[in-house]
């Protein structure tokens, strides 16, 4: 290894990541040695929330993003709830969960026809034998697969239409339930929606019934699938997987972080329908969220003597001209950076398949992407079940002071790439201090104090750098693979 | 030839590129192609990145490239110490304020995509440390980063398609109508919004107006009464067609059961109230509609009130119709 092969590239701006991003590499030999990921944007809606009437958090948190609006606006509800001790009427949870479910859905359709598969239709991949129909399908801004999830997704998002108002940006979820009492037509509008998004899943994404996809067991079972579904989008990219050997690519910590998702009833909220929990070496460990602390050493933020936890910690930007090279801060759990996003997601929840991958080759594009389209496969048919449990007629939200008393409390829930979680704190009356950590905070940290990378920025070493790449395609792929956001990332 | 739109994104949420995409029906590709608008380059849906975008910017500037409207979504911020350096764009060492100059002054048309880039929006809500704005605006104020005296080559002004988020419908009748030269001044309001959308309030075909006319009012969330009176809602004020163009299949806020924030409005985020609570004075909602005299609407709501049908008063405060309008010669 000499000086001279080491060359240093600056990849951006990325854009299908959701905000703008940039990643440093350096490069020896054709691969990247070491990476730098930077978020080049700062947002500063912590502050704008700290001094406000407790309740208007239902209205700003959603504007943190985009697309994870719904997400940000639940765990502003839940943060709300716990300081209120309120949680949501039982007939109000439901449509909460159904509404998180929709947009976890909407995005994750919207990651893999818009954001990842694009690079594969690009001219770099000419000769590959799934070439002609990855570009057929895939192709950005022309391939046919572009135009049908459009359609699909403007069709999933009639659920928010029904049960939100619209997305982005509702401010139907509320600490006692929901604004909007759902009525028996109502219901059957809903299955009927759900029912057109099966059958355009099954039809073109999976060619195969949700609950066979959702019910893959292990790598070997997914191979028998892929070889009989390769008409599928799925199984198509099933074999460019396997034609580049993406299960090879972008491994990362292999310590996985889910806050769980979809809260249970009155009767036992703490209860989540998938598991929150960490992941590592093969086994569930419960969460412990005061392990939580976030380390300012490598962002553009006011250095701390030691990382904080969110109720002590605070949002100071500042430019430094030292160690510092991005806006996002490094959250560690228990002193360690974790991955979040659909893959840990199923790992708590026990998908025998997500289990099965990550015991072979860990977290990587294929495990990633493979279990971000099992969530898919399993989210309908669960959002059918609630819908079908509704109860019209029965109260939809409990009846909320107009004031929230002063105490402090942890809003967790998941966004569609990861675990979100909102630290509130109330005194006097008004939000003393807000303190977000949002899935890619996680996934995309800079370096900590000790001078441990973030989750991506290890996962790049190793990637591939073809001769005059001077953005290098596997470099794409892997930080694709998170489904990154990084709107929120920089709240 | 196509008209050509780069849409870029700076402080903001991304909220309004991802309304567009539920653009229906036909979806927001056809639609676009109907309108012969073509994206040099958006941020959610093209292909190219990194290096490839840059060489497009440089194409751009340099008059390789025509430009027909520069699509910004997300406030400009220009913090820290008028640096812009809150946002760079990655890969160039450039501020995203510097790029929007540069870019601005080539475009045909400068088009504010989101209340953000219009106004200054929810990225410059008190304290703004970021010292965001608008392009052309800073929450009312005319100027903004591009100045009051901006014009595009067109001669526009910035087209300020306020909202947080905006609706697709917005959006992409707005370009098309750009597109086949048909958007004079005169088709924007007194504070840019193009007028296709702008001048209808809110409260035009929402469904709870037999509330309102008998101030039957919601108390809770859920609840089917009017929201004006204490729940927060302006859309007696507010500019939008939300009630009848409707959001992702059938929606609007009201339909969802809160209120109307009046986010299409220069300082909206800043409304000097709780926003899911009417500020009232002496018992009376500050903030009535804002071309009825206000003695007028003291008389006809008090007469309102009293003759208030025993139905509509039981379901403005029920999350569900208890009480269904009665069938002549059918009384139970």
């Amino acid at each position: 290894m000499t000086e001279q092969t080491k060359t240093r590239l600056v990849a951006g701006p990325f854009n299908r990541v959701e905000g703008d991003l940039e990643v440093r590499l350096e490069v020896v030999d054709h691969q990247v040695e070491r990476a730098w990921v930077n978020a080049p944007l700062f947002r500063g809606i912590e502050r704008v929330l700290e001094g406000r009437t407790p309740m208007d958090a239902l209205v700003i948190a959603p504007r943190i993003c985009g697309i994870c609006s719904v997400s940000q606006s639940h765990a502003a509800a839940l943060a709300l709830g716990g300081v209120m001790g309120m949680v949501p009427a039982h007939n109000g949870q439901l449509p909460t969960n159904l509404i998180v479910a929709t947009e976890n859905l909407a995005d994750h359709l919207t990651h893999f026809h818009l954001f990842f598969m694009p690079d594969f239709a690009r001219p770099d991949y000419e000769g590959r034998r799934w070439y002609a129909r990855a570009h057929d399908r895939f192709a950005a801004l022309r391939g046919s697969a572009v135009r049908n999830i459009l359609q699909t997704r403007a069709l999933v998002l009639h659920v928010m239409g029904i049960l939100a108002g619209h997305w982005p940006h509702t401010l139907a979820i509320q600490p006692g339930g929901l604004s909007r009492g759902v009525e028996k037509q109502d219901c059957m509008r809903l299955l009927g929606i759900l029912g057109g998004v099966r059958a355009a899943l099954e039809e073109t994404l999976f060619d195969a019934r949700l609950e066979e996809v959702a019910e893959l067991s292990d790598a070997q079972d997914l191979q028998r699938w892929a070889d009989k579904k390769n008409g599928s989008d799925f199984g198509l990219f099933l074999q460019i997987a396997q034609d580049l050997s993406l299960q090879h690519s972008g491994r990362s910590y292999d310590r996985f972080l889910s806050f769980g998702a979809y809260p249970g009833f009155e009767s036992d909220p703490a209860q989540r329908h998938w598991r929150s929990g960490v992941f590592e070496s093969g086994t569930a460990q419960p969460l412990n969220i005061c392990d939580v602390a976030e380390d300012h050493a490598f962002s553009h933020m006011v250095d701390t003597a030691q990382p904080l936890p969110p109720f002590e910690g605070a949002t100071e930007p500042q430019l430094r001209e030292d160690t510092a090279y991005t806006w996002c801060k490094a959250p560690r759990m228990a002193g360690y950076p974790c991955e979040t996003g659909a893959l840990a997601r199923q790992l708590m929840a026990g998908q025998p398949l997500a289990r099965d991958l990550v015991a072979r080759n860990g977290g990587n594009i294929l495990s990633r992407v493979v279990a971000r389209l099992v969530e898919v496969a399993r989210l309908v048919p669960l959002m059918e079940q609630w819908v079908r449990a509704l109860r019209p007629g029965e109260a939809w939200c409990h009846a909320q002071p107009n004031t929230v008393p002063d105490g402090r409390a942890i809003g967790m829930t998941e966004a569609a790439r990861g675990a979100l979680g909102h630290w509130l704190r109330v005194e006097n009356g008004l939000i003393s201090r807000y303190q977000i950590i949002a899935p890619t905070t996680w996934n995309f940290s800079p370096r900590d104090a000790a001078g441990v990378e973030g989750p991506l920025e290890y996962a790049l070493r190793g990637a591939p750098v073809r001769a005059g790449e001077q953005t290098p395609l596997s470099v794409q792929h892997i930080v694709r693979s998170f489904d990154p956001c990084m709107a929120c990332t920089v709240h | 030839m196509a008209f050509t739109v780069l849409w870029l994104q700076s402080g903001g949420c991304g909220g309004c590129s991802m309304s567009l995409l539920c653009a229906e029906t036909p979806d927001l590709l056809a639609q676009l192609r109907g309108a012969g608008v073509e994206f040099l380059w958006h941020p959610s849906l093209s292909e190219q990145s990194g290096a490839e975008v840059q060489t497009l910017l440089t194409d751009i500037l340099a008059g390789h490239v025509r430009l027909d409207a520069l699509c910004l979504e997300g406030a400009v911020l220009r913090g820290p110490e008028g640096t812009g350096r809150y946002h760079v764009m990655g890969g160039t060492d450039v501020p995203m304020m510097a790029w929007v100059h540069r870019l601005a002054a080539v475009a045909r048309y400068v088009v504010a995509v989101g209340s953000c880039s219009a106004y200054g929006g929810m990225a410059a809500a008190s304290p703004n440390i970021l010292d965001a704005c608008g392009l052309q605006y800073e929450g009312v104020h005319p100027g903004g980063a591009l100045g009051a005296d901006f014009r595009s080559r067109s001669g526009l002004p910035v087209v300020n398609i306020a909202g947080c988020p905006t609706h697709p419908g917005w959006v992409i009748e707005t370009l098309a109508l750009l597109a086949q030269g048909s958007m004079a001044a005169e088709d924007m309001d007194a504070v840019g919004r193009p007028r296709l959308y702008a001048d209808q309030l809110v409260h035009q075909g929402c469904t709870r107006n037999e509330y309102y006319e008998y101030k039957a009012s919601a108390r809770q969330p859920a609840q089917l009464g009017c929201m004006m009176e204490y729940m927060g809602c302006v859309g007696t004020q507010a500019h939008a067609d939300c009630n009848n163009r409707l959001w992702n299949g059938e929606g609007s806020c009201t339909r969802g059961g809160y209120a109307c924030i009046n986010c299409t409005a220069p300082e909206f985020e800043e409304p000097g109230h709780p926003f899911a609570q009417t500020p009232r004075i002496a018992g009376i909602p500050v903030g009535l509609p804002t071309d009825m005299p206000k003695a007028w609407f003291v008389a006809l709501s008090t007469l309102a009130r009293a003759a208030t049908p025993d139905r509509v008063a039981r379901n403005a405060v029920s999350d569900h119709l208890i009480v269904p309008p009665t069938c002549p010669g059918q009384d139970v």
